[in-house]
């Protein structure tokens, strides 16, 4: 059982007053930095990462070209063709590696566009309160309500052959109604916080309440926000690639899953056609989720899987442990016997 | 009384707002659509379709947006949702009439079904924090994050296949008639199982895990210590108190997660070759068929308002505190 340096300070009133200031630079950055050495989220930010890598390097070092044919039609994983080969013997490794920077791209785009809306909206409705707050709140819940995944289907199928950008552009603007909902929440409890009060009192500006004392303050659910955008949007552009609504000259995984589906690559047993796309889209949603996960952990403790909270007492029972409780670990033992020292 | 009005009041307010958005997405569209189209499909449009899109996009008769608008609405009121052209000339209401039981069917007992289920769990697993249960979490996490439509290809290439008793696609047995007999109900639900079972296993997790959650966040809660001070039973406790009140934000979430759900059904059903309102998406897509994609959106709204709605009730059922005031 360890226990932490900060609640060490607290327990001890005295010292720990005394010994802060010297140590709060260093404290600060420690703490800022916490968030990464939870188990979840660390394992989500490298698995992110290698996604991320892939995104930028994945068009150099792909063994082939994603649509060259060859003769090695419909093979099975190989050491030339590592993920085996589609019907017209295309390297199917090297279309899932090309394929990420489309999927990463549209996550991010989408993401960025949706997080800028929810805090827009949100922030806005929450702080300004009012007449706005009731009309943006009616709008986000209107597209939170309205079944997003359809609404997206009718407005790619219409347009063209949409783009990359386009489809992200889609997502979106469709996609950032749940951020908004949140953020109101959380910016009407924290406008009237003593210090935002004391800040309006001193005649700050509105808007740079919101930036410097409403902002920092929403991080967290901002990122886990934008983390949650990103999951759906990338799984959105896929089924949009999976149908064939979006342009199927580009790769993406979306795409190799078309063809796959398209090539009754299931009839013909063809289990590495769609296996490889579907395992990279289901790993990086679960790194996202698991980023998510430590974001939530970070921001509410109780959250945290406790680890070991079944705690043997003395007298050989086992006690639970739960937030709320003290339980008695030792049996009443017999009271002390007096100081020794003090006989001479 | 007060809450459910508003409710109400909120929904036909979405509602509008949908067929509002329904109306004005073609006509966002750059140019002439009908052109455009034709041109696309270049004499694959029969006359009778071109016809129909042209009283669909109002361009038959020389009115102004509003006068469309107004149009619109009428057709709508009196149930003509245009006429598709892939099933020319059945109207869109029909065509939507026939697939619209498959999907309320499926949609509707597997999220009942995976509601309950991963609510169930979520309560076992946010009271007994830190035991094994919580090794569950990441796995369940990775089965939310694979897409439903990839879980049905896999259940179709493992499971299904010639001479296995799950069938590959489709709603029942060819050849038979859709009625209530004994022929055609066990083929249905043959047909059924593996979508069903697809759909559960993808939707379950986010039940398990916002349940799980809010348990830990209630098993701290006062009312919990005293319960337990009062020496009431364990059982009695986690279900009483604890999960009794950890249910309610679970309820809200069901309702505004339900528009993703079928988001996510609609995918199954084109995986399965489903006769539901998602393979008709699907083929309507693929065919250009505006009627019936935009008769298939409002559809698909409306039954989701309509899901909330009764979610509202639900919750209000559940929590007294919305029926005081």
């Amino acid at each position: 059982m360890t226990i932490s340096p900060s609640s060490i300070e607290q327990v001890i009133p005295g010292q720990g007053a005394m010994a802060q200031p010297s140590a709060a630079p260093g404290r600060a950055k420690r703490r800022r930095f916490r968030f990464v050495a939870n188990a979840k989220a660390a394992t989500g930010l490298v698995i992110l990462a290698f996604y991320c890598l892939f995104a930028v390097i994945g068009p150099w070092v792909a063994p082939y070209s994603p649509d060259a044919r060859s003769g090695d039609v419909l093979q099975p994983p190989s050491t030339t063709h590592w993920f085996g080969t589609t019907h017209l013997g295309q390297d199917i490794f090297s279309q899932i590696l090309v394929g990420a920077r489309s999927v990463m791209v549209v996550g991010l785009i989408a993401g960025v566009l949706a997080t800028i809306l929810s805090i827009l909206i949100g922030v806005t409705a929450g702080y300004i309160g009012g007449a706005a707050d009731e009309g943006l709140s009616a709008l986000s819940n209107v597209f939170l309500v309205i079944p997003a995944l359809p609404l997206i289907i009718i407005v790619t199928s219409i347009v063209e052959r949409a783009s990359d950008t386009l489809v992200a552009l889609i997502i979106g603007f469709t996609s950032w109604a749940w951020g908004a909902r949140v953020l109101r929440a959380q910016t009407l409890s924290l406008r009237r916080r003593d210090y935002v009060e004391a800040a309006r009192a001193t005649g700050e500006r509105t808007w740079r309440i919101i930036l410097f004392e409403i902002l920092p303050n929403l991080t967290a659910i901002i990122a886990s926000g934008f983390v949650g955008t990103v999951i759906f949007a990338v799984m959105s552009e896929i089924t949009l690639a999976f149908i064939g609504i979006s342009s199927i000259s580009s790769w993406n995984w979306g795409t190799i899953l078309f063809w796959a589906q398209g090539q009754q690559a299931l009839a013909q047993g063809a289990w590495w056609w769609f296996v490889p796309a579907g395992l990279a889209i289901a790993l990086l949603g679960t790194a996202l989720a698991l980023i998510n996960f430590g974001i939530d952990e970070f921001v509410s403790p109780r959250l945290r899987s406790a680890g070991k909270n079944r705690i043997p007492t003395a007298d050989g029972r086992t006690v639970r442990m739960r937030v709320g409780f003290t339980p008695v670990l030792a049996p009443s033992r017999p009271v002390p016997a007096p100081r020794e020292e003090v006989a001479p | 009384m007060r809450f459910l009005l508003q409710r109400v009041a909120f929904y036909l307010f979405t509602a509008w707002a949908a067929i509002t958005l329904n109306f004005f997405i073609p006509r966002m569209v750059p140019g002439d659509p009908v052109q455009s189209l034709i041109s696309r499909n270049q004499g694959r449009i029969s006359a009778d379709a071109i016809e129909s899109l042209r009283v669909l996009f109002g361009l038959d008769k020389n009115q102004n947006v509003w006068e469309q608008y107004v149009d619109y609405w009428n057709q709508l009121l009196h149930g003509d949702l245009g006429l598709s052209f892939t099933f020319f000339p059945a109207p869109v209401s029909t065509v939507i009439g026939d697939s619209l039981p498959w999907t309320v069917g499926l949609v509707g007992i597997t999220t009942i079904i995976s509601f309950f289920l991963g609510t169930a769990l979520g309560v076992g697993a946010g009271w007994r924090r830190g035991s094994w249960v919580d090794g569950l979490l990441p796995a369940t996490t990775f089965l939310s994050s694979i897409p439903y439509f990839w879980l049905g290809l896999v259940a179709i290439a493992l499971f299904a296949g010639p001479g296995s008793f799950f069938p590959s696609s489709g709603g029942y047995e060819p050849g038979l008639v859709p009625a209530f007999d004994q022929y055609f109900i066990p083929s249905a639900i043959q047909h059924s199982i593996l979508p069903a079972a697809t759909i559960l296993v993808s939707s379950m997790s986010g039940w398990i895990l916002s349940m799980r959650n809010m348990m830990v966040t209630v098993s701290s809660e006062d009312y919990i210590t005293v319960a337990h001070a009062k020496g009431l039973s364990e059982r009695r406790v986690a279900l009483s108190y604890a999960a009794r009140n950890a249910l309610l934000p679970n309820v809200s979430g069901f309702a505004l997660s339900l528009g993703f759900i079928v988001g996510g059904t609609l995918l199954v059903e084109i995986v399965f070759s489903y006769p539901g309102l998602g393979y008709q998406l699907f083929q309507a897509v693929g065919a250009k068929d505006y009627p019936l994609m935009q008769g298939i959106f409002l559809i698909i709204t409306i039954s989701v308002l309509v899901a909330n709605l009764l979610a509202d009730v639900a919750y209000l059922l559940l929590d007294p505190r919305t029926r005081k005031s």
